[in-house]
């Protein structure tokens, strides 16, 4: 059977899954004990085996298969899950990822085996069954039977505790406790939906804890046509059986009771008759833990039925926009020709539809927003492997991973966000023994945050060590010819610092395989300024320093100030505007031949947009209209004939053949259809 | 129709730059579109006149006759953009009259590849009908507008 079309939504799920074991891995690690998140791991694990043997992709199959092994003896409570086993875990969910990634590129899982992992996972277990068989013999039989074939019986072993709890709890409530097992009729074609049938019938009594084979097998039709559940439940008998009889293609019911013995050979039996006189001799303590238990049982079932999402290709959503922002001009357009007509009808109509576009627009905008969480989620496991492979206690901390940006923004920030946390954590934080020794905590901190700041989102990465040397930047500076030495005596601390972000500019002395290969801030400032943002760094010697990354939130629509040139019109993006001031022509002054204005003691050097932009000027004005715009700290004032106003503006490209303009950010297109162009501030200040 | 399996016949977009005549495959045509208001774009190569909004569509526009070093454009009523598609790009071409659609067998296009550099995006000189039609090969002349 040809499995291509379901390639995409292979990859696109074991992402998710192999995301989520990665998380469910760290959380593992601060709590060892925790049940749920190793009842995580192991489902994880045992969906990615699933989904990689249907895919047909046996190695990674093999891979998850002994990976499951293992976790289900962590499980079963015969293994600790301690750092060494951790760090298999983590190599394993690389060898993974590897997997994946190959799919992803190539289709097929490639040759590489992992087999130094998967002895490494053999090599726990066998250590592990040895000092089981002197503990208890209906473990050795099971694990056996594991090793051969399925989980299914191991798991349900691992159950046991919680079932003894549950059915402890049950009985001193009164409730009944029902071993079933349902024959289907032999004929019976959608034996899983039966059994749901059956489930749900049940879950209409009580609560079911257990269930053989389990029920992901019951859902992938993994049984022939027989299955026992056991179910809490304050109905009889009879009527469970009634109600059971009316589902179609049953067979047989038989329905035992727990409290009773009854003689039997198969393992479920034995397994109730230590049930049976567990509770007998043991007192009913824990009973809390039942609900918990249960409700835990039901999640699961209740999993599969959760899609309500819909994957969507990204370039439907594209579509999605682009027909948006013609709206959006269309909109503009009527908006401009009101003067017109002054029908009162008409006007509140063009209100009503600029009210829709602008839902309209944030609806089609919220589609294509991801939380950051995205990015951030690899972080966490990023900074253990530094912690360890640079010797140093290092705490991340992360706020804000809820925070929306556009999906094109999200899918090219990752690589700039790894470099700054790599830097804080290389060279940001001190050693432990430096630490210890400045008396500082003995743990380095690195914070990450973001939060929405108006239009914009911000990133910032932040550690609390040993902050930047303006003085090291400087003499680097000079030693590699960056600046003269005379310049950067002059130069303000918060310029030297700047300096980190020109090209081929590192200060670590020696360079590590974490960070300092010479692409330095200089490749990730020239990437988020290409995504539309800005970075700056501010520093406290001593004490850490943080780097601040400032994302538009969309790179579609924008606001912006639109302004008159000459003849032409150009627009400037509204966030990157301070204020708007009228000189006089009299009050500029030059500094070294450069013409400022000095505003609220700041000197804000002019620019004559005229001239950079080749725009023939035909008077000599005493007064000039100046656009004072940021850029991170630095400000400009851009010269304009006239300001027009403010409007909301649908971002395009110039496409190939003008791709190398560099003050133009794009075009635009107005209400009466002219295009006018935007600055690119970035480049003109 | 007898040699059908060497002759093949193309339909050509003929233009006029001043008084001579210009063909360009009717594949490569987009559509043709009146005059319209040129937005300039600054720091743009000289023949690169600037961009115009083609149904919410940015595209730049050139002259060819400032490419071809036949003067400026006198813009008249008669005075059209062509847009052509070349590997999803889009251009458009001002030109100073659309005359017709044109068959022009390739029998009757004659190939002129020599020397000058100018003829590396002329393809041929088709002859219908004591007219004389310059066929130009819009890769390479648009490659040409690219690298610039």
């Amino acid at each position: 059977m040809d499995m291509s079309q379901y390639l995409d939504i292979f990859i696109e799920e074991s992402k998710d899954h192999l995301q989520n074991l990665n998380e469910s891995l760290l959380e593992l690690e601060n709590s060892p004990n925790d049940m749920s998140i190793l009842n995580e791991i192991f489902r994880v694990a045992h969906t990615l085996k699933g989904m990689a043997g249907t895919m047909g992709f046996v190695r990674m199959q093999k891979l998850t298969h002994n990976m499951e092994n293992v976790l289900s003896e962590i499980r079963n409570g015969h293994i600790k899950a301690n750092s060494n086993l951790l760090d298999i875990l983590f190599k394993c969910l690389d060898a993974l990822e590897d997997y994946i990634d190959k799919i992803t590129n190539t289709g097929s899982e490639g040759e590489e085996e992992y087999s130094d992992i998967i002895k490494n996972l053999n090599d726990i277990l066998s250590s592990d069954t040895n000092k089981e068989e002197k503990e208890q013999d209906s473990i050795d039989e099971k694990s056996s039977v594991d090793n051969d074939k399925e989980d299914s019986e191991t798991s349900n072993i691992s159950m046991n505790e919680f079932e003894n709890n549950a059915v402890k709890t049950a009985v001193s409530k009164g409730y009944n406790v029902y071993e079933i097992t349902i024959y289907l009729n032999k004929n019976c074609v959608l034996k899983s939906a039966r059994a749901f049938i059956v489930f749900k019938t049940l879950e209409s009594h009580g609560e079911i804890i257990k269930s053989i084979p389990s029920v992901e097998d019951i859902e992938d039709e993994k049984f022939e046509f027989e299955f026992t559940l056991v179910i809490i439940s304050k109905s009889s008998k009879d009527i469970i059986k009634k109600d059971l009889l009316s589902i179609a293609e049953i067979d047989k019911i038989v329905l035992k009771d727990i409290l009773i013995q009854v003689d039997s050979n198969n393992v479920v039996n034995k397994e109730v008759n230590e049930n049976k006189k567990d509770i007998a001799t043991k007192s009913l303590k824990n009973t809390y833990e039942q609900p918990k238990n249960t409700s835990k049982e039901v999640n699961k079932r209740q999993k599969p039925k959760a899609g309500k999402t819909v994957r969507v290709d990204i370039d439907r959503l594209d579509t999605l926009m682009n027909l948006v922002s013609e709206l959006i001009i269309v909109k503009t357009r009527l908006e401009g020709t009101e003067g017109g007509n002054n029908n009162q009808n008409y006007n509140e109509a063009v209100e009503y539809l600029e009210r829709i576009t602008t839902s309209l627009h944030d609806a089609v905008m919220k589609v294509r927003m991801v939380p950051v969480e995205r990015v951030f989620n690899r972080f966490p496991r990023m900074i253990r492997d530094l912690s360890r492979k640079l010797n140093k206690d290092i705490e991340l901390n992360m706020s804000g991973e809820e925070t929306e940006l556009d999906r094109t923004v999200i899918d090219e920030i990752g690589d700039p966000l790894i470099h700054l946390l790599r830097n804080a954590a290389d060279h940001g934080l001190e050693t432990t023994e430096e630490r210890i020794q400045n008396h500082k905590e003995k743990t380095g901190h690195i914070y990450l945050r973001a939060y929405q700041d108006g239009n914009n989102v911000v990133i910032e990465v932040e550690d609390d060590g040993r902050g930047i040397d303006a003085n090291k930047i400087k003499n680097k500076a000079i030693e590699k010819g960056i600046v003269t030495p005379e310049l950067a005596e002059n130069m303000s601390e918060k310029d030297l610092i700047e300096l980190l972000f020109k090209p081929s500019f590192s200060t670590a002395k020696t360079i590590s395989d974490i960070s300092g290969r010479g692409v330095g801030l200089d490749v990730v400032k020239t990437k988020i300024e290409a995504l539309g943002g800005d970075i700056e760094v501010v520093s406290n010697l001593g004490r850490g320093s943080k780097f601040i990354v400032r994302l538009p939130l969309t790179l579609a629509i924008i606001q912006a100030l639109m302004v008159k040139i000459g003849d032409e019109k150009y627009a400037i993006p509204l966030n990157t505007i301070q204020n708007i001031e009228d000189i006089k022509t009299s009050e500029i002054q030059y500094v070294k031949s450069q013409e400022v204005i000095i505003l609220r003691d700041k000197v804000i050097p002019i620019i004559h947009l005229d001239k950079i932009l080749d725009i023939e000027q035909k008077v000599q004005k005493d007064t000039i209209t100046v656009v004072i715009v940021k850029k991170g700290e630095k400000q400009a004032g851009f010269v304009v004939d006239g300001l027009i106003g403010q409007q909301e503006i649908v971002i395009k490209s110039l496409g190939k053949y003008l791709s190398n303009i560099k003050m133009i950010a794009g075009a635009t297109i107005l209400g009466d259809g002219e295009v006018a162009l935007i600055l690119d501030i970035n480049t003109l200040v | 129709m007898d040699n059908i399996s060497k002759e093949e016949i193309k339909q050509y977009v003929v233009f006029k730059l001043g008084n001579e005549e210009y063909g360009i495959d009717i594949h490569q045509v987009q559509i043709i579109e009146k005059i319209k208001k040129i937005t300039r774009v600054p720091k743009a190569p000289a023949h690169i006149k600037g961009v115009i909004n083609l149904r919410g569509e940015i595209i730049p526009v050139m002259s060819l006759k400032s490419k071809f070093g036949l003067g400026e454009d006198q813009y008249t009523d008669e005075t059209r953009i062509i847009i052509v598609k070349i590997d999803d790009n889009q251009i458009g071409m001002i030109v100073d009259e659309v005359k017709e659609v044109l068959q022009i067998s390739s029998n009757s296009i004659e190939n002129v590849q020599q020397g000058d550099i100018n003829l590396n995006f002329i393809q041929g000189v088709g002859k219908v009908n004591q007219q004389i039609v310059t066929i130009l090969n819009l890769r390479t002349l648009i490659e040409f507008v690219k690298d610039v």
